[in-house]
């Protein structure tokens, strides 16, 4: 009895205790002062370096503005030419070209994720080393594969003549293939980013549903396809998000590779912009093709997340 | 699966693994080699002599300058991207107040906005600010530019901290400045590393920025650096090869060493792409 006493005495007091830390640390926590120059420094970065210049964009679209005189208003002229421009157009249709690769180069991504998950030794190592062109810069993988496209002296081509291709293409100078030769190292360089996320996935699946699966006679590729696939689709809705999103936003890559040439075959939307505002000097143009860039890249992705969102959470 | 399946899968994987790894070494053995020995020999032959005089001669003729640059940019932007993350997370996650889920909304909309279309208005606010052609405009943006992507990352852990040991804290009569930098910052090392590192590679491997607002020589990082430099170089692959390997070597070492935070933060951090 006397013991129980105790430990109810020893209880209470321990909980007097704890609201006492409580009241304390609500105190503490939700000071407004506190809580402000917490906060303070990031919001006030985002905002001023980020949400404002957004704004302002689609308010210097509609201004006439070289960059360095006085703005006149020109109402919705800038935006109205900016719809009706074929090089702005033939700019998103190539960016659209890209996200269509990059959402189709997922599917490579995806099976050679799937034999990576599937018991192999040194998987570990091997998704190291797809890795690494993702940790590079655009510019240095820009510069690399401007020398691999090289007509003369290039390892394509000097592997296709070597294999007696008399007359390789010249990669970065034919219109009609510069868009698929710019596509390869953006193919390169996000290969092991894909596979990474797919690997994590798939490792995540409980080893006793492909077992049952096993016992039940599936095949290796039935098991692929008809479990593990539907098991991933979540992760394979938020990969097409961002194959997508991101191609409308490639820029480092193009702009050091062709500049968007040659003759703008290789021109994608952010090149476009760039080239207006700071090798034309039309700024007000350009905030306009920015904000239209914006603007497109928020419809698209509210698009995509719609078309492939997954209706039913699996859960195992 | 029988052996010959195995075997058919590894093939299949040192295909892609040789795809993503080739052109590299192919670099380095050139970055090796002078233009007669790149012209007439085979790709990957080993050349001759190995000539780091390429490397001597890309770094005195200015690439250290842009090196430089590039790491002090990237140093002093990644403290302050993660300070200000950590402090603006621990705000939103340990403390109360009513807009902090609009608050944190706000910073997770900053994960998906395309940069270029905020280029020019902030060019001209920075030329309004007479900060064009001045590093600290760099650093000011890969910090704002950046503390979504760190935040993202920090949250999930910030949630699970134990609710007690800031209890405990203040109990002890601890103010909260002296509990976030001796209590809370040092439990989330851990993932300070991973947003460290992922920081690393974003700065030092930026472009638009620095080409847009930093004209003069001497505050040029590497990447804007060696566009300009292998200009120069037009027909010396030697010494384009030897820039291209000293701007990737810093991180290819980090990754040789941190490569499971790599790894980690790339994962976390793929609502970037």
């Amino acid at each position: 009895m006397k013991r129980k006493g105790h430990i109810l005495i020893g209880g209470l007091s321990l909980s007097i205790f704890q609201n006492m830390g409580l009241n304390a640390m609500n105190k503490v926590m939700s000071n407004k002062l506190h809580i402000a120059l917490y906060i303070a420094p990031a919001l006030l970065l985002v905002s001023v370096l980020v949400f404002i210049p957004l704004i302002l964009s689609g308010y210097y679209g509609l201004m006439d503005w070289d960059g360095i005189g006085a703005k006149t208003f020109i109402g919705l002229e800038n935006y109205i030419n900016g719809i009706q421009d074929s090089k702005f157009w033939d700019s998103a249709l190539h960016s659209f070209l890209l996200a269509v690769f990059s959402t189709l180069s997922l599917a490579i991504y995806l099976a050679v994720s799937i034999i990576l998950a599937s018991k192999i030794k040194g998987a570990d190592l091997l998704r190291k080393i797809y890795l690494i062109p993702m940790l590079l810069s655009s510019v240095a993988i820009a510069q690399l594969w401007i020398k691999v496209y090289n007509p003369s002296s290039g390892i394509l081509n000097t592997f296709l003549r070597s294999i007696g291709i008399e007359n390789p293409p010249n990669w970065l100078a034919d219109p009609a293939i510069v868009l698929f030769a710019i596509f390869i190292p953006i193919l390169w360089q996000y290969a092991g980013f894909y596979i990474l996320i797919y690997y994590a996935a798939l490792k995540n699946i409980p080893e006793s549903l492909i077992e049952a699966a096993r016992i039940d006679g599936a095949t290796p590729f039935q098991i692929a396809t008809r479990i593990k696939l539907p098991l991933i689709k979540e992760v394979v809705s938020v990969t097409i998000v961002l194959a997508i999103v991101g191609s409308l936003k490639y820029f480092d890559l193009i702009y050091v590779m062709t500049a968007g040439g040659p003759n703008g075959a290789s021109e994608v939307m952010a090149s476009y912009m760039y080239k207006l505002a700071f090798n034309s000097y039309n700024f007000g143009y350009g905030s306009a093709i920015g904000f239209l860039l914006l603007i497109i890249t928020m419809i698209v992705t509210a698009i995509v997340r719609k078309v492939t969102a997954t209706k039913e959470r699996i859960e195992y | 699966m029988n052996r010959i399946g195995y075997f058919f899968l590894y093939l299949a994987l040192i295909v892609v693994a040789m795809f993503q790894i080739l052109p590299l070494i192919w670099l380095f053995i050139f970055s090796l080699k002078d233009n007669r020995e790149i012209f007439a020999g085979s790709p990957f032959s080993l050349p001759s002599e190995f000539r780091w005089e390429n490397y001597a001669k890309v770094w005195d003729g200015g690439i250290g300058i842009y090196f430089f640059n590039s790491v002090w940019i990237t140093v002093v932007a990644i403290i302050l991207t993660v300070l200000f993350a950590s402090m603006a997370t621990f705000a939103i996650t340990r403390m109360k107040w009513k807009l902090s889920g609009l608050v944190l909304g706000l910073f997770m909309i900053g994960l998906m906005i395309p940069i270029h279309s905020a280029l020019i208005p902030l060019y001209s606010m920075f030329m309004g600010a007479g900060m064009i052609d001045n590093p600290w405009s760099i650093v000011l943006t890969y910090t704002a530019y950046n503390l979504p992507i760190t935040m993202m990352i920090l949250l999930g852990f910030y949630y699970t901290l134990p609710k007690e040991v800031e209890e405990a804290a203040i109990i002890d009569g601890c103010s909260i400045h002296r509990m976030f930098f001796r209590i809370i910052l040092p439990m989330t090392t851990p993932v300070m590393a991973t947003t460290v590192v992922i920081n690393m590679i974003y700065n030092w491997n930026e472009f638009v920025f620095v080409n847009t607002f930093i004209s003069s020589e001497k505050y040029k990082t590497l990447t804007v650096g060696i566009q300009n430099f292998i200009g120069q170089y037009m027909t010396d692959w030697g010494a384009i090869g030897a820039t291209l390997i000293i701007s990737v070597l810093p991180i290819i070492i980090a990754f040789i060493f941190f490569s499971n935070k790599v790894v980690e933060g790339i994962s976390s951090s793929a609502v970037k792409g």
